[in-house]
């Protein structure tokens, strides 16, 4: 057990030695505009702010290896526009859905298989996926190969797969996995 | 108007905190309740809102803000729990 | 103009009331686990995030307060829902609830499951 910790402690030690600052520049504007959003805009919190976006990725960047990077912002708030027109669709469908004969429902489980790698990624694919039509996100396996979709209502899975892949998938992949990358 | 509007509207907020107390007490399996929990917290939040609105005060969306913080937590905790037997890893 | 914000804000905040009903009445109504997953994680978050808007439109139009908090809670409910979920579902999926679907790639993943 002690073995096993020292080793541990000592490949910390190897990140924490070459710690850089701003190891993700996302993340700091995100928590600088969330601190601002929660209290009021002054130029004392902004300051503070600042200090804790740049403080606190500094110190626990040992925890988080891999940085976020978007390739293609545009595409990014068009995908966000996109989905949030979908969530408004999906509230409606799975509406008539539940007032509707819940008999008629055809429930099943189908497996989405992936091609994209990045575990941010996938978060997002699987977050889009419980967010619109009739469909939840249920297990990743444990390879990061295949995602285990239930949907409410579904006539062919093989339809509602490419409808995934070509509608979420392929622009998640473009804005954060470039697809020229060699990863 | 506006009054009467959030009046009905917490009537519809209070059925459906009912409904989701019949199904967390009813719920044939864990996960049911677990669900039935989440469902209440954010029917919760939904009315603190409207209470906010009622009242014209700002300060209830703070108690909405924890809740949503605290409540999401609980059920990952609980959630947890049933996955490892064991809350705190 | 403020009549016409305030019946924005109420037919606001009754479809969020409605879309919050609707997740619940579907919590009690559908027949099986998986299928009653689907009425809370999302009618819900619509529901809160409806009212949400409605009374950041409210506050603004009518107080002269803009609050960007709110916007904070739908946000937060819209970030942690799916996350939520899917822990619920995976408890599901370990605990082997009983469902309706025919299909054999769910017992696939519970033995994938259990052998992990």
């Amino acid at each position: 057990m002690s073995e096993q910790r020292e080793h541990v402690t000592l490949e910390q030690d190897a990140i924490l030695t070459k710690k850089k600052w701003l190891p993700h520049p996302f993340l700091s504007v995100n928590m600088l505009l969330i601190w601002l959003a929660l209290n009021n805009a002054s130029m004392g919190h902004f300051v503070l702010g600042s200090f804790l976006a740049i403080g606190i990725p500094y110190l626990v960047q040992a925890f988080w290896p891999q940085a976020v990077r978007i390739y293609r912002p545009m595409l990014l708030v068009q995908y966000l526009f996109l989905v949030l027109v979908d969530i408004c669709k999906a509230n409606v469908i799975v509406a008539i859905q539940i007032l509707g004969p819940s008999k008629k429902l055809k429930a099943k489980f189908f497996e989405v298989p992936l091609d994209v790698k990045d575990d941010f990624t996938i978060t997002m694919l699987a977050g889009t996926i419980t967010l619109t039509p009739g469909t939840v996100s249920a297990e990743l396996s444990p390879d990061k190969k295949r995602l285990l979709v239930h949907g409410l209502n579904v006539e062919s899975a093989e339809e509602e797969i490419e409808l995934i892949k070509q509608r979420y998938e392929k622009p998640l992949k473009e804005i954060f996995e470039c697809s020229t990358r060699s990863s | 108007m506006l009054d009467k509007v959030i009046m009905i509207a917490s009537v519809m907020l209070a059925i459906a905190l009912l409904l989701s107390v019949y199904r967390l007490f009813r719920g044939p399996s864990l996960p049911d309740r677990i669900l039935a929990l989440d469902t209440l917290y954010i029917n919760a939040i939904a009315l603190i809102v409207l209470l906010g609105v009622l009242q014209r005060s700002l300060i209830f969306f703070e108690a909405a803000m924890l809740m949503a913080v605290m409540g999401f937590v609980g059920t990952v905790a609980v959630a947890k729990y049933i996955l490892r037997g064991d809350i705190i890893e | 103009m403020a009549v016409f914000i305030e019946y924005l804000v109420a037919a606001l905040i009754l479809i969020g009331a409605t879309f919050a009903l609707i997740g619940s009445l579907g919590l009690v109504k559908l027949p099986d686990f998986f299928q009653r997953l689907h009425g809370p994680t999302k009618a819900t978050t619509l529901g809160v995030g409806g009212m949400i808007l409605g009374s950041i439109l409210f506050f603004t139009a009518v107080e002269r307060t803009f609050q960007f908090q709110e916007f904070l809670v739908s946000l937060f409910l819209f970030i942690t829902a799916p996350a939520s979920a899917y822990i619920i579902a995976k408890a599901a999926l370990h605990l082997k609830i009983q469902h309706n679907a025919d299909d054999s790639t769910k017992k696939e993943s519970n033995d994938s499951n259990t052998s992990e």
